[in-house]
């Protein structure tokens, strides 16, 4: 290996070089695309179109991206024969800024008061977003309990997502509970369909415990389609009432501002909860299941019942962000259910850094957001989306901010030295 | 029974394809442990290839059988070349980095895909010529099977025993297994690793264009978001097989189409999903490994 990156570090790529690869890398690419981008066929009507142009975009578009990738591939792989293997290649210093107090209290000052003007600075649509963002934080959060610290690949986690909404529409609809009754029976139904899911799948290790969860994400939603007693089927249940505020009556913009302050303070106590349960008994019980399932167990561990905390756990935070998504669109239906929102949650876990916090809120903000404000774009947004999270990967895999490992340093011997 | 045999041989051909994917899905886990997610997504390009080429053909006013030969050639062609490229772009750099890493990648190149099919083509369903030739089939199975449907069936067959061979008698398929097995040792044995990632992808990704070519053939429409449910059917096949076997595979796959045929033919077809899913459940429980695939302990 070593003589090997030697001779690649010795022979600096010369600049024609480069170019020549990325025209050829362009001329691949427009091969590639040709038949799905050039050509449109109307079936019905027998028309064959042929749009040259966008093929000639094509090219010109990866010859560009092409010398970007590639330099930035070199400078990706510079880095790590600089860094070695021992240590992944973390930001500049971005652990250190991190923890700094003198970085992050003004930081942390200015997002509070950020947060609190917000809704008052913004449109009623804006704050609509950032409820949605901040519901995917708590989602995040949850989910980061048992993909993040217990190592549990779920990729149904939006099953009980659907729970906690539809909990809280249909004991609207049929008993007339109101917001604040349910949040907590939210919260409950989410943990109990955790265990419910937990006990079958407590043997089953890795990704068969993925496509398990995934099985059962589907069923439920599947349930709540066709099941039309139930849950009125695909036609949804509409006309959910928002949160209400001792029975006041409020208008549409104050009662988002309303929610939106609900959601914050959603998030806080998440962040809080989460933070104190990693440092806890039963956190540290996670950690170890996640590093060696068998060293765990020798500890003393039991693996089912840390398992089903986890789960349950992880849950109880789906079901109260359920009943809050309900109270905020007012309106629910199967669709808001499907496999693609649990990959979405799943890549915040993933794309924040597993097991961190702060990596979850920033990475929930950006794959929400994004998509948002991407609409400029308009319809080239889910394209962009799509690539952005391939690029995030491939140039941060161990995701934007990365977990710190507990470590205890004996400061003393550093002294000695 | 004749209502039996007919659901039998739909779940048959339904059971056929999901295997020609859940092995494409089943190979790149068997290597490299990565759930594929745009897996499903050459198969829809494979699909939408096949249509593209097909109606260029016949504009030209080619013959069938040659429209149809070529038309699967160019189509498993080029979603060969699109695997080989969302390999190399999307998980090779991602091979030493966090296990989850590369199924995130995957997941946002799924999405990636589907809607460069979007924006390139079309939203709608589009309705997909019957390209397979009327078979002469004796009388007794007119009105049970179709000609497309033996058509599937014999294919998948033949593919599965060449692909039997591949893997078991060539030195390619050696290779592949010695990488499945343990992957610095097959590099210290001299096994180009990167070019066997390659080869499965390769093979994978003609599998499911093949697929696609013969489902869209049988169903007669595509549409681009077509990949993700055949994609999650087929990955629910490799998993009920045990994920890394190849005879696996074909096993979750008939055993899931099967499933599917008969829970619509005598319950309802609202549920078919849902049972398919269940017996998934169902089967882990008792076999949390997979019918055919080992339970060996954990590599450290």
């Amino acid at each position: 290996m070593i003589p090997l990156t030697l001779m690649e570090q010795a022979k600096k790529p010369l600049m024609t070089a480069a170019i020549k690869k990325a025209f050829l890398t362009a001329l691949c690419f427009m091969l590639l695309t040709f038949p799905l981008l050039v050509i449109r066929v109307n079936t019905t009507e027998n028309i064959i179109e042929w749009r040259w142009k966008s093929l000639l975009y094509m090219g010109m578009g990866s010859f560009f991206l092409s010398l970007l990738w590639r330099y930035l591939m070199e400078r990706r792989e510079a880095g790590g024969a600089v860094t070695g293997k021992q240590r992944p290649s973390h930001g500049p210093g971005m652990e250190k800024v991190l923890h700094d107090p003198r970085f992050t209290r003004p930081a942390l000052l200015f997002v509070a008061c950020f947060a609190l003007v917000f809704p008052f600075l913004f449109s009623t649509y804006e704050v609509n977003i950032m409820i949605s963002a901040l519901t995917y934080v708590v989602l995040g959060l949850g989910l980061n309990i048992v993909v993040g610290l217990a190592g549990l690949l779920d990729l149904g986690y939006v099953a009980f997502y659907a729970v906690g909404a539809y909990g809280y529409a249909l004991l609207n609809y049929h008993f007339g509970l109101g917001f604040w009754t349910v949040l907590p029976i939210g919260a409950v139904l989410g943990a109990t369909f955790g265990i419910l899911l937990g006990f079958p799948v407590l043997r089953l290790r890795g990704d068969y415990l993925a496509i398990v969860t995934l099985g059962f994400g589907e069923i439920v939603r599947l349930i709540l389609e066709n099941w039309n007693e139930l849950s009125f089927g695909p036609s949804g249940i509409a006309n959910i009432p928002r949160p209400g505020f001792f029975g006041m009556v409020m208008d549409l913009r104050s009662v988002t501002i309303y929610l939106y302050f609900i959601v914050i303070a959603m998030c806080l106590f998440t962040m809080l909860v989460v933070s104190r349960l990693r440092d806890s008994r039963i956190g540290r019980a996670w950690i170890a299941l996640r590093e060696d399932e068998v060293a765990c167990q020798a500890m003393g561990i039991d693996k089912t019942k840390t398992k089903l905390r986890a789960f349950a756990l992880g849950a109880t935070w789906a079901g109260m962000g359920g009943v809050i998504f309900a109270a905020r669109t007012t309106f629910i239906n199967p669709a808001s259910f499907t496999f693609m929102e649990s990959a979405m949650i799943l890549a915040i876990v993933v794309m924040g850094g597993m097991g961190s916090i702060w990596g979850v809120v920033l990475a929930a903000f950006i794959l929400i957001l994004l998509p948002e404000y991407l609409r400029a774009f308009s319809e080239y947004r889910m394209l962009l989306f799509g690539a952005t999270m391939v690029v995030a990967m491939v140039f941060r895999p161990q995701g934007l901010i990365s977990k710190v490992h507990r470590t205890y340093e004996f400061k003393g011997l550093e002294k000695q030295r | 029974m004749d209502y039996f045999l007919e659901l039998f041989l739909s779940g048959l051909t339904r059971g056929s394809i999901y295997a020609l994917i859940a092995l494409g899905y089943t190979m790149v886990y068997g290597i490299i442990e990565l759930i594929n997610i745009a897996h499903g997504e050459i198969y829809m390009m494979g699909a939408f290839t096949a249509l593209i080429t097909a109606s260029v053909l016949n504009a030209y006013g080619l013959g069938r059988l040659s429209v149809l030969i070529l038309a699967t050639l160019v189509a498993v062609t080029y979603s060969a070349a699109y695997g080989f490229t969302v390999e190399k772009i999307a998980y090779k750099p991602l091979r030493s980095a966090p296990r989850l890493s590369p199924l995130i990648s995957a997941i946002g190149m799924s999405i990636f895909l589907q809607n460069y099919v979007l924006l390139t083509q079309t939203s709608d369903f589009l309705p997909f010529p019957s390209l397979i030739p009327e078979l002469p089939l004796p009388s007794q199975l007119t009105g049970i099977i179709s000609s497309t449907e033996v058509v599937i069936v014999l294919t998948t067959a033949l593919i599965m025993v060449l692909l039997f061979l591949l893997i078991n008698h060539t030195r390619i398929g050696k290779a592949m297994r010695a990488t499945a097995q343990d992957r610095t040792m097959a590099m210290l044995v001299g096994v180009d690793v990167n070019r066997v990632i390659s080869i499965t992808f390769v093979i994978g990704s003609s599998l499911a264009a093949l697929g696609g070519v013969m489902i869209a053939s049988h169903i007669g429409q595509i549409n681009f978001f077509m990949g993700f449910v055949a994609g999650i059917k087929a990955f629910t096949a490799a998993v009920l097989g045990g994920i890394g076997s190849i005879p696996g595979a074909v096993l979750g796959g008939l055993i899931l189409g099967w499933t599917e045929s008969f829970a619509t033919g005598y319950v309802s077809s609202d549920y078919e999903d849902v049972f398919a899913f269940c017996l998934l459940v169902l089967i882990l429980i008792f076999r949390p490994a997979g019918l055919l695939g080992k339970s060996a302990p954990r590599k450290a």
